[in-house]
């Protein structure tokens, strides 16, 4: 290996390659799905990027993540339900409504910590859930289909390629921007409330709003994954807020690596190929993910990404 | 004293029977090393907490500078330069050495919704940070985290921490408590060090340290001072010698 390039540094390298190439190398072998499967995977990249915010760096356990995919999702579809296309409007709606939510919720649930924060984030995105499902002018629990995708003017997202690269475009923007949120003032501030709430406070850090600020931001980020998310299906439900969803975001935050840049990519790619491919082998693929996870937690603490950082120690 | 930087007058606390501090009135001169002695549960710790703002007094008063802040929570004294270092370490012991000290310097240094730039590249955070590494000796374990450093050197990250917000005046509780011999002669140069441009109220248990260290003395005990004077004149006083210290101590063996 030669020195200054790590493990991982070329592992990431590799993986944005392969991602910015992946519609040259279907084009080529005629195979069309995999760009479906891989927009799905940016998407929910993005949204475990948005966790891996309050969770990986702030240490806040939120269980209830995946109500902002709903929430997006559900703007983008409602509000085309009612005639409105457009991108310009449908996408600030699916931010705000999502920042909104993010703001109640992490107001409310701040307040807790440890099992009851996991419990109230959880309990309150069940309720977001269970009103959507309710309802029935938007399909209740059958969910919407999306006649047409946001409208933006001379991007047509309805064209599989381009929406593509939109998705990885809007992903690392993402990733981009939490590195500097993290990096900045207000990250030390996140870090050092994750590492010692108590102490921060002591030093005269008023640690409750910095939090509910960046709860707000992932929130946001994760409405965004969720507009995009309803114009990747055409179609929205409010199963892609259901309390499993959430779960998912947390596998792929723990899998890639909690409180890393590029670690909820890693961990999104590698649990959905890996949910592709077993799938392929068994129906009963569960059966081999679940272990395989568990020895990720047990045994590679930090995640694929951490592992990588210590392949070049040996 | 006309020019105290902090002035005490008539403090008094109640546990429940026990009047861990009783009447208690204590100046601490602008630049002056201030060393408070006493047996155990004499209060020292109690008095402490109160002058930081942890812990509510009952009754008396406390100035800090001029102004009254015996009703200021602990964080808006630190925020006047009243920095406290835990008896017990309370580190972020899974970020950077560097980081714990720029945290300490970022606490002083206005809001922190700056979301954009970096902040360990920020010279008017990152340079006191190292400035203030510089001066517990532990620039060379700036990059580990906290926690793989050893008990002796938590304190002088502590005491780091504490320097970092460039405080009028240190309160420091116990600075050598646990500490091995070597660690200890490091603690005693370092404060030496800083004796000369910093004012520092010290709590401490050991004998030796603190006569070598001290400007002025105070006994307590059970929450009353019996005397406060220079180290001669403690070191020559019966009652403290009654009270507290062993004749051995007073012939300067130092037993702790």
């Amino acid at each position: 290996m030669k020195k200054g390039f790590d493990a991982r540094t070329i592992f990431v390298v590799a993986l944005l390659a392969t991602l910015a190439l992946l519609p040259i190398y279907s084009a080529l072998s005629g195979d069309r799905f995999i760009v479906t499967l891989f927009t799905r995977i940016l998407i929910l990249g993005l949204a475990a990027t948005s966790l891996n915010l309050i969770l990986g760096y702030g240490g806040m356990m939120s269980f209830g993540h995946a109500a902002y995919l709903g929430i997006g999702g559900y703007a983008v579809g409602m509000l085309a339900h009612e005639g409105i296309y457009s991108g310009f409007v449908q996408w600030p709606v699916a931010l705000g409504a999502s920042a909104l939510f993010a703001l109640v919720i992490g107001a409310l649930s701040l307040r807790t910590r440890g099992v009851y924060f996991i419990m109230i984030t959880l309990a309150f995105a069940q309720m977001a859930y269970y009103v959507i499902a309710g309802l029935a002018r938007y399909g209740g629990d059958d969910g919407l289909t999306i006649y047409r995708r946001s409208q933006f003017g001379l991007l047509n997202l309805s064209n599989k390629i381009a929406f593509y690269y939109v998705c990885l475009a809007l992903l690392l923007a993402c990733i981009y921007l939490v590195w500097r949120i993290v990096n900045s003032r207000f990250g030390m501030v996140i870090q050092g409330a994750r590492s010692n709430d108590l102490r921060m406070r002591a030093i005269g850090f008023p640690t409750y709003r910095y939090k509910l600020v960046c709860f707000v931001i992932a929130g946001t980020m994760g409405g965004l994954a969720g507009a995009l998310l309803g114009n990747h299906t055409d179609f929205v439900s409010p199963a892609m807020m259901y309390w499993t969803r959430s779960g998912d975001l947390i596998v792929m935050v723990v899998l890639g690596g909690m409180g890393s840049t590029f670690g909820p990519l890693i961990g999104a790619v590698a649990l959905l190929v890996l949910e592709e491919a077993l799938s392929g082998i068994t129906e009963y693929w569960q059966i081999i993910l679940g272990p395989l996870l568990l020895l990720v937690v047990l045994f590679a603490r930090g995640g694929i990404d951490g592992l990588l950082a210590r392949v070049r120690h040996g | 004293m006309a020019d105290a930087l902090l002035q005490v007058q008539g403090l008094s606390k109640r546990f429940g029977g026990i009047l861990a501090t009783d009447n208690l009135s204590l100046a601490i001169a602008q630049g002056e090393l201030h060393a408070i002695i006493g047996p155990n549960g004499a209060g020292k710790t109690t008095l402490i907490a109160q002058l930081a703002g942890q812990l509510a007094h009952d009754a008396g008063r406390i100035e800090f500078n001029g102004d009254d802040i015996g009703v200021l929570p602990m964080y808006r004294r630190n925020q006047l330069g009243l920095a406290r270092s835990f008896q017990i370490t309370s580190l972020f012991l899974d970020l950077s050495v560097f980081d714990n000290v720029l945290l300490a310097v970022q606490a002083h240094a206005g809001h922190s919704f700056r979301f954009w730039r970096p902040a360990r590249h920020e010279p008017e955070l990152r340079d006191p940070a190292l400035a203030a590494l510089d001066r517990a000796g532990l620039s060379a374990r700036a990059a580990l985290p906290a926690s793989a450093l050893s008990h002796g050197e938590h304190r002088l990250l502590e005491l780091a921490m504490a320097l970092a917000g460039k405080p009028r005046m240190l309160l420091l509780d116990e600075p050598m408590a646990g500490l091995g011999p070597e660690e200890s002669a490091r603690m005693v140069t370092m404060l030496r060090a800083l004796k000369s441009e910093q004012t520092i109220l010290l709590v401490e248990h050991d004998m030796e340290a603190v006569f070598a260290l001290a400007d002025r003395i105070t006994v307590l005990v059970y929450g009353r001072v019996i005397a406060t004077g220079s180290p001669q004149e403690i070191r020559a006083n019966a009652q403290v010698r009654d009270a507290y210290l062993g004749e051995a101590d007073v012939a300067g063996a130092g037993r702790g």
